[in-house]
């Protein structure tokens, strides 16, 4: 069974009818008040994305990088410009009405997993649901599926701490897709793992926007793993620098080659 | 690479379910959460569980003491007026006493008995005295009444018989004597028969009366001698003049609706029988125990009342110590606050998780105080002279307070957890 409509190949446009964008960003400003007065980490930030692109947004710490994250995922409102997830204005929604996007248009994917440790990797998966309203029984099917899925079928009534780092970015990817969101959003998904294992995760999350059309968003600073995607967005001091595939944007010399960036 | 798999369609693009369907997962989540920290779960309920039981104790004991008051009433008889001699003044001037000067008589207890709505009326008069028989000696109260007696306090000898009105009349030397005075002068030998000798006077036994227990205030109600009062005036009390004054007509009322008229009657009656003037105070003083009883009654309630306000107290103590751990708990749980709020709950669903968990350890608590309170009551049972009383209603409250308790004292820690910024949560 299919799931979302098959999207057209990524990047640009081409020949055919125009998807609707999944993400469209206009002139995004984000003012943050600290004791020194105001501090603006985004800019003006514009970006489109489309369904079933695969793209890394890059940048070193302080970048404006985790604000555009937190913006994206609908965690944070910006203090200017509009941002719509699939034709739908976040500026003017409540609080609840931006926690049910959040549950039911994005995935999310932490460096550190963030899986809720008493529950069970199955019970992990199960919880948007939770906040979905879904009933107990479509809860279980749908998490021993996407368990399966993601390659720990047999894993479901594991607790994190008896599952290896890796295993447990399995788990979190499978809590992402609990809902059937359009869009994996994740920060960092390899920061936490050895190579091997970040490679294998990389390749899950290819393997999910190959095919299951699925739009996946890296956050990351590793230049290894924007590599791995169809496009890279480099921002710097709250602006979009470079957009475009990662062969050419990643052989452009950019601020984001700063040693800072082993030490986060 | 594997075949690929489909993933499930996204769950139907439905409104914001709210937080109605969360209330299922969410519970077992509270228990869940509350079972992985048993020690403290405990140590925190245990503030509950001892407020609950002492409310449950508390009550149970007033509600005992107010039984016991209960019975003590009905075993005074219902219905029933004491009328005593003397004054009863109120302001001004100074008074003897209820019963101090004798002014009524035997002639005015017949003119009572034969007042409407009057069973009987027992006139009488006692005194404290040394009763001796053969061996043995012992102190007791000696009333000294007519055979009404026997019907105005509705107590019958259970062996033997009541004396007659013909016996009270002729001053016969008969005895009726408590079970009591039956025990300490005859011990476990039938007192029927025996003679027992009053101030130098000798009686036979003829009756003996039924257990009737502790009175108010823990009077042995088993310890009496009653005695024909004709006999009594004569032989015992005289001192050689023949009176006819009594110290106390005990009058039993047919219904409790009839009482107030028959202390009019019995007022208006007697003031003409004394002659006294329309200025002239009452000789005479009237008490409808019915009306002692209710008075009593109430105290004792307000004073139940105010035993379950203290262990109320202890309820409260213990909802501030609910609302200390859940404090720690939502700190220590902000990360998960943030991932929660990520995977897309709601504010309101955060908060309801935590009031739940708050209300799962008040209401926990309050089973587990219940039973012990139970458990206590009974062991009270055992060592009051009363048995205490669990009264349904004191568990329900016990329940709507804890459960008020569990909302009141978790709404603020569960509102802190519900205001934290996702973000900063998250990075927590």
């Amino acid at each position: 069974m299919p799931g979302p409509p098959v999207s057209p190949p990524p990047s640009g446009p081409g020949p055919g009818p125009r998807p609707r964008p999944l993400l469209v960003l206009e002139d995004i400003v984000k003012d943050y008040a600290s004791e020194a007065g105001s501090f603006r980490a985004l800019a003006g930030v514009s970006l489109t994305v489309n369904p079933g692109e695969f793209l890394a947004i890059m940048g070193p710490s302080g970048s404006g990088k985790s604000t555009l994250m937190n913006i994206i995922g609908a965690l944070d409102t910006p203090s200017a410009g509009r941002f719509l997830i699939d034709g739908e204005d976040t500026s003017a929604m409540s609080e609840p009405a931006l926690a049910h996007l959040r549950n039911r248009a994005i995935g999310f994917v932490f460096q550190q997993f963030n899986l809720l440790p008493r529950l069970t990797a199955r019970d992990n998966v199960a919880l948007p649901l939770v906040y979905a309203g879904v009933p107990a029984r479509e809860r279980r099917a749908r998490a021993e599926a996407l368990l399966a899925r993601v390659g720990l079928g047999d894993r479901g009534g594991s607790r994190p701490s008896q599952l290896s780092g890796g295993q447990q970015q399995r788990v979190a990817i499978a809590r992402a897709l609990a809902v059937g969101p359009r869009l994996l959003l994740a920060d960092e998904p390899t920061g936490a793992l050895d190579s091997r294992t970040g490679a294998e995760i990389l390749a899950l999350f290819k393997a999910l926007n190959r095919e299951n059309g699925v739009t996946v968003i890296l956050v990351t600073h590793d230049p290894g793993v924007a590599a791995a995607t169809d496009r890279v967005v480099r921002i710097q001091d709250g602006r979009i620098v470079d957009d475009g595939p990662p062969a050419r944007v990643l052989a452009t010399p950019g601020p984001a080659a700063s040693p800072e960036v082993v030490a986060s | 690479m594997n075949a690929p798999l489909p993933l499930a369609p996204p769950v139907a693009r439905a409104p914001a379910p709210g937080v109605a369907p969360l209330l299922g997962p969410m519970l077992a989540e509270a228990v869940a959460a509350l079972a992985a920290n048993r020690l403290r779960s405990g140590l925190t309920m245990l503030g509950m569980i001892i407020g609950v039981a002492a409310v449950i104790l508390m009550l149970a004991i007033g509600n005992g003491v107010q039984g016991q008051v209960q019975r003590s009433i009905a075993a005074l008889g219902s219905n029933l007026l004491i009328v005593n001699s003397g004054a009863a003044r109120t302001g001004g001037g100074f008074s003897q006493g209820a019963g101090s000067r004798p002014t009524l008589t035997l002639d005015d207890a017949e003119a009572i008995a034969r007042l409407p709505d009057v069973i009987a009326a027992a006139p009488s008069s006692g005194f404290t005295a040394q009763v001796v028989a053969g061996p043995t000696n012992w102190l007791t109260q000696v009333t000294t009444s007519t055979p009404a007696w026997f019907t105005v306090q509705n107590w019958y000898p259970e062996d033997g018989r009541a004396f007659s009105a013909m016996e009270e009349r002729q001053a016969a030397r008969v005895a009726v004597i408590g079970q009591t005075v039956a025990r300490q002068l005859f011990g476990a030998s039938d007192p029927l028969g025996e003679l027992l000798r009053v101030r130098g006077v000798t009686f036979t036994v003829i009756g003996v009366l039924p257990e009737r227990g502790q009175g108010i205030g823990g009077v042995d109600r088993d310890d009496v001698v009653v005695l024909p009062l004709t006999a009594s005036l004569r032989l015992v009390q005289g001192g050689g003049a023949f009176r006819r004054f009594v110290r106390t007509i005990s009058v039993a009322v047919a219904t409790p609706e009839a009482m107030p008229a028959v202390e009019q009657a019995i007022t208006e009656l007697l003031r003409r029988r004394h002659g006294l003037g329309p200025r002239e105070e009452n000789d005479f003083s009237i008490t409808n125990l019915t009306a002692v009883g209710q008075t009593f009654q109430e105290t004792t309630g307000a004073i139940s009342l105010l035993l379950g306000a203290i262990g109320g107290i202890s309820l409260v103590v213990g909802g501030i110590g609910i609302m200390n751990i859940m404090l720690v708990s939502v700190t220590e749980r902000t990360r998960e606050i943030g991932i929660r709020m990520a995977l897309g709950a709601p504010r309101a669903a955060i908060r309801l998780q935590f009031l739940l968990e708050a209300l799962m350890l008040s209401l926990v608590g309050c089973a587990l105080g219940v039973l012990l309170g139970t458990g206590l009551s009974l062991l009270a049972s055992q060592l009051l002279p009363f048995p205490t009383i669990i009264s349904p209603a004191s568990v329900v409250a016990a329940f709507a307070i804890s459960a008020a308790i569990g909302i009141f004292f978790g709404w603020y820690p569960a509102t802190r957890a519900a205001r934290l910024s996702p973000i900063e949560a998250l990075r927590s």
